[in-house]
């Protein structure tokens, strides 16, 4: 909300500097946003003497002007009949931006050069003579910037307030604040009620028919008088704030609320059928046009102002475009309710409307000053308008009994708070903001809530006032004592991290992608129509159609990063991310959710480096990358097998490992993306990945490693090469040596592949190194020989192997 | 005596003939071969060695003594050989400002980078981190933290729904109604996590980041808050930060402060990322309100808490003078590989 400081003096004077004040409403709670010169936009506008005035050559009603700007001669095109040699007005340089929004460049007008414009009272929003250029003093010097000949200065403060704190949505909220702040009084303006000077038609009532939606309606009626504009001053006021003036009638209303904090609303009130304003819910699909000329559709929760007949506004949101003032008006009736915050809140919501209104009424008005608004209103219409009040004020008030004073201990809030502040003190704070102690003694304060603070209905509240009034600055900062048990992390904190730091190590880079993916995303990573990941958690009200559903795999994410980067000439990737995905769960309230682990890898293994030949990288460099994954988490069991062709699924078929645990649970995956998918994310590189389960790699991990024996004996290795057929998953010969249990065999591992000549078609020779050691002793080549050469014979049997040529 | 002459004169003979064959040795591998020849398991020093038993007893002392005195000078003439021939060879250089096979290394994100820093530094306090869903109940969200329906504080979020009872979280304070249904005080928690808001512009990303923390137990005052937080800040940024504690407003909390920081990069002389204020927000805290007590079953007239929250991406930015939020998510190799 923006303020005036010169408008909040006539409430509260100032005793402090404007960077001072700032501080100490944003130290009180009210916090200050933007510190604004109101007259800004006249810093390059100055006093200007007319030196000369010629006819312009090509226009009869422009003249060419030399214009004395202080230290410089400007050329100036004007049109305003008025000017003359010798006289001051003001001069807008270029460079300037006139309020109407105009900005001032150097121009030829019909040919002639203008360096700048000479302005009326309108033009720079000084007052309301339209008729000629600004007649300034002639004592002023040219040059003289206008704001200092002038003496205009006035500060405008925008303040950020919070949602529990209507009571601040107003001139005389802000001033109260300020003179809490100073430990002075606020000087509310002066009102009574005027007697009316003549009577109303006898039919005119107020009837309240959903007193749960406004408790309170205040109405007067004015007139008869003149709708006209607003004398300067009002509009100035208005424009301060940066309210855009209309006329007499709308400007007061719109004065009196921010003065006030009450809305008004004027309706035309011969307008008013059968002079009656009935306050009821609306007819469920009933239709109504706003003043802002839409056409809008009601619900039955929705509360109306209606006349004898018919709707004539959206109570608290918007009046109707009928009942709206025109220059015609001549009687009007003001209306100064009070409704119900949720009621509005609904309505404002349901229709999309935000109004100043809607907005205070959806904090909170004070039910208690209807009347002090609606008086005020009525002095202003009768003053500016020529008018005068009919009949008396009609108020029809069903506000809930006020709340009971609250009880405030001494102690607890000292307690809550930290503090050692005595009953006195925390009295004192409470009155300067008008709570009024009804009773006090040393551990006891009883508090009458006053009823603009609609805020505070616990002791908590009223400790937050002593506390902010105090300063937050005046509590002590002290530190509770740590807990004598440390504290237990959640389990799955520590696996993520591992993780990290395993990844990070072989050189991928973390990434975070959006939790939110497009519906299509199934399509383009060709899952198939059953899949559970095509079902998805939708949003409601997404940012876009690209982000509409939770996702249900990483991939889709992981890909639009690899096909930016590689847009973006990065072509050689290594990127992981651990995050959730999101998947329905029917008949249960919230989705599951489970975390999964993805590296993406793609482009050459290196940049190019003297030391290596550059390579693309392949499946091995990302199973390479998994399995070193699983041995940092100590997953030793885990294995790798060939991914059935019907679940292969976004990655190509042949090239596709499926990864078990120890026991037999699928915990990832691991292979290259498949040419159409990548084709759709326009990848034009081979992309690898691989996916881990993060509870499974919990589940999968094992315990505190024990220490097992460091060997005492040398070992000996010896090879075996066999031919077997090409399709048998070379992986299965090491398991096999190994599922021998031969207590002498330490390790096996495979050194070499090869296929072509001189192996026969579909046949593959593969080379093993067996490791032999004995915990017990050196072993003795014979006996190696011997079990070796067993071992060889029974790898042949089971694989239906031969040995090479 | 005449013997002992002899066994004197065939060690001085191996030892003379060993400097002889050293003095003549071309390369390394001769040098090696003599060392092998003179010393090694059957070398001439080691045979004389071994057969010194067999000498008169009168005469072994003497021999024994010479031979390991021969053995050593051997050994030393070795030394002086393969360095003489090492001389003769002249250096033999590497270019060392070739670049060594580094290992790759890849990154943390700066999000997780700061959470844990978070983390730890809240942990060494006694905070332990908890974690709760991410799509999750308006209950949980907003109604449990004091949040009914049409409060004009839901306006404060804008937030994504699922359906008329389910969102995505809009801040990580359900962990606070969550923990304390299942937990009786003391209550010392930390939830970091991805929060949600359907809000996208050059500030603001529909996903981002924060951590929360609550403390309850009995006699915990607003002075304990600021003490926690100031220990907090103080470790995050530096022990010289100032900070600021302002009124505000949560509707989970009473009474509510806003935690401001001294600009980390102007020190609060104004400049463009404090706004010109000299300040910079970083955490909202407050005391944890009676009602979300209720709401979980907790005596209010027993216990009070406190509980906090901050939005990480802010903080890396200050941090790592990120200048624009929506990098965390853009993924761009070149900004990850930063960090």
């Amino acid at each position: 909300m923006k303020v005036s400081i010169n408008w909040l003096k006539h409430y509260v004077p100032i005793n402090m500097t404007i960077p001072d004040l700032a501080e100490a409403l944003t130290m009180a709670g009210l916090e200050v946003d933007a510190i604004e010169d109101r007259y800004a936009y006249l810093d390059t506008v100055v006093v200007g003497e007319v030196l000369s005035v010629s006819p312009h050559p090509n226009a009869d009603r422009l003249r060419c002007c030399k214009v004395d700007a202080g230290g410089e001669i400007l050329s100036i095109v004007c049109g305003a009949p008025n000017v003359a040699v010798g006289m001051k007005a003001p001069l807008a340089k270029v460079g300037t931006r006139l309020p109407g929004g105009v900005l001032l460049e150097k121009t030829r007008i019909r040919g002639e050069a203008s360096c700048g414009m000479l302005c009326s009272e309108t033009e720079l929003e000084l007052g309301l003579d339209r008729s000629g250029l600004m007649v300034l003093d002639g004592s002023f010097l040219p040059g003289t910037p206008l704001k200092e000949a002038l003496g205009l200065d006035d500060v405008v403060l925008e303040i950020g307030l919070t949602p529990n704190r209507p009571d601040c949505l107003s001139m005389i909220g802000v001033a109260r604040e300020i003179a809490a702040i100073q430990n002075i009084n606020i000087t509310k303006p002066a009102v009574s009620v005027l007697a009316a000077a003549g009577p109303l038609p006898p039919s005119t009532t107020i009837t309240i028919e959903a007193p749960d939606h406004c408790p309170r309606y205040s109405a007067r009626v004015v007139g008869p008088l003149t709708v006209a504009p607003s004398p300067f001053w009002l509009q100035d006021r208005l424009r301060s704030v940066g309210v855009r003036p209309i006329n007499n009638i709308v400007d007061i209303t719109n004065f009196v609320m921010l003065e006030t904090g009450q809305p008004l609303h004027a309706f035309d009130f011969d307008f008013l059928a059968g002079h009656r304003i009935v306050v009821k819910t609306a007819a469920q699909g009933e239709g109504f046009v706003t003043l802002d000329k839409k056409q809008r559709t009601l619900t039955d929760q929705m509360l109306m102002i209606c006349d004898g007949e018919k709707p004539v506004a959206i109570g608290g949101v918007m009046g109707g475009l009928d009942s709206e003032i025109k220059d015609t008006t001549t009687r009007v009736l003001i209306e100064s309710a009070c409704f119900n915050p949720i009621s509005i809140r609904k309505t404002a919501k349901t229709l999309g409307l935000s109004t100043d209104a809607a907005y205070r009424y959806e904090r909170g008005v004070d039910p208690g000053g209807t009347l002090f608004a609606l008086n005020r209103a009525t002095a202003l219409m009768v003053e500016l308008g020529n008018g005068a009040p009919l009949g008396d004020i009609m108020d029809a008030d069903f506000r809930p009994a006020p709340q009971p004073p609250i009880h405030l201990n001494v102690a607890a809030t000292n307690t809550l708070l930290g503090t050692d502040l005595d009953s006195e003190k925390m009295a004192d704070f409470l009155e300067r903001v008008e709570f009024s102690v009804t009773s006090r003694d040393d551990q006891h304060l009883v508090v009458a809530i006053p009823s603009f603070r609609v805020d505070v209905t616990l002791p908590q509240d009223l400790m937050e006032e002593v506390a902010r009034l105090w300063g937050y600055h005046h509590i002590p900062t002290t530190y509770p004592a740590p807990p004598a048990t440390g504290p237990k992390d959640s389990p799955l904190m520590a696996v993520r991290q591992r993780i990290r730091e395993i990844l990070v190590g072989f050189g991928f880079s973390e990434a975070i992608n959006y939790s939110f993916i497009s519906p299509e995303s199934g399509d383009r990573i060709r899952l198939n129509a059953d899949d559970p990941r095509r079902s998805h958690v939708t949003l409601l009200n997404p940012i876009s159609e690209d982000q509409a559903v939770m996702r249900t795999s990483l991939v889709p994410g992981m890909l639009e990063t690899v096909q930016r980067n590689v847009s973006r000439q990065q072509s050689r990737i290594r990127l992981f991310e651990i995050g959730k995905v999101f998947f329905p769960q029917p008949g249960a309230l919230l989705p599951v959710e489970r975390e999964m682990v993805i590296a993406a890898w793609t482009g050459p293994v290196t940049d190019p480096v003297w030391h290596t030949r550059e390579r693309a990288c392949d499946f091995y460099d990302i199973k390479g990358v998994a399995e070193g994954l699983l041995k940092g988490l100590g997953i030793t069991a885990a294995t790798f097998t060939a991914c059935s062709d019907d679940a292969c699924q976004y990655t190509r078929t042949g090239y596709t490992a499926s990864v078990f645990a120890a026991d037999g649970k699928v915990i990832g995956q691991v292979g290259e993306v498949d040419a159409g998918v990548l084709h759709s994310y326009q990848i034009r590189q081979p992309v690898f990945i691989f996916e881990f389960e993060g509870e499974a790699l919990a589940a999968a991990m094992a315990g505190t490693p024990q220490m097992a024996p460091i060997p005492r004996f040398p070992a000996t290795d010896r090879d075996i090469t066999v031919i077997v057929d090409q399709d048998i998953e070379s992986n299965r010969l090491i398991e096999k040596l190994l599922a021998f249990d031969e207590p002498l065999v330490e390790q096996v591992s495979l050194f070499d592949v090869f296929s072509g000549d001189p192996i026969p078609d579909g046949k593959k020779s593969v080379s093993l190194r067996v490791v032999y050691r004995s915990s017990e002793r050196t072993l003795e080549d014979e006996a190696i020989n011997a079990l070796h050469r067993d071992l060889t014979h029974r790898l042949i049997a089971v694989f239906d192997a031969d040995l090479p040529m | 005596m005449l013997q002992g002459t002899r066994v004197k004169n065939t060690i001085e003979e191996i030892y003379q003939k060993a400097v002889t064959a050293l003095s003549t040795a071309a390369n390394e591998e001769a040098v090696n071969q003599i060392s092998v020849q003179y010393l090694g398991r059957k070398g001439y020093v080691t045979l004389f060695l071994r057969n010194i038993s067999q000498l008169p007893p009168d005469e072994r002392r003497f021999a024994g003594q010479r031979a390991n005195e021969v053995k050593g000078l051997i050994s030393s003439a070795i030394t002086a050989a393969m360095e003489r021939l090492a001389q003769d060879r002249g250096v033999d250089r590497i270019d060392v400002s070739l670049p060594g096979r580094t290992p790759e290394i890849g990154s943390f994100h700066p999000i997780t980078q700061v959470m844990n820093t978070i983390c730890e530094i809240l942990g060494k306090m006694g905070f332990a981190v908890v974690e709760g869903p991410e799509v999750e109940s308006d209950y949980y969200n907003f109604e449990a933290l004091n949040i009914p329906e049409n409060h004009p504080a839901r306006a404060m979020h804008d937030t994504f729904y699922v359906s008329d009872s389910v969102v995505l979280r809009t801040h990580t304070s359900p962990t606070q109604p969550r923990v304390m249904e299942k937990q009786a005080p003391p209550v010392r928690i930390i939830a970091p996590g991805k929060v949600y808001r359907c809000d996208s512009d050059l500030t603001h990303t529909p996903m981002f980041h924060q951590v929360e923390g609550l403390l309850v137990d009995e006699g915990i005052s607003f002075a304990d808050l600021k003490g926690i937080l100031t220990g907090f800040v103080h470790q995050m940024f530096d022990d010289q930060t100032t900070l600021r504690f302002r009124p505000s407003f949560f509707p989970f909390t009473e009474p509510s402060a806003e935690v401001d920081i001294r600009c980390v990069m102007c020190r609060g002389k104004g400049c463009r990322v404090c706004s010109h204020t000299g300040w910079l927000e970083v955490l909202g805290a407050g005391m944890v309100h009676p009602a979300v007590f209720e709401n979980v079953g907790y005596d209010p007239l027993r216990y009070t808490g406190f509980a906090f929250g901050m939005g990480i991406e802010r903080i890396a930015m200050l941090k790592y003078g990120i200048d624009d939020i929506r990098r965390y998510f853009d993924n761009d190799c070149r900004f990850l590989r930063q960090f």
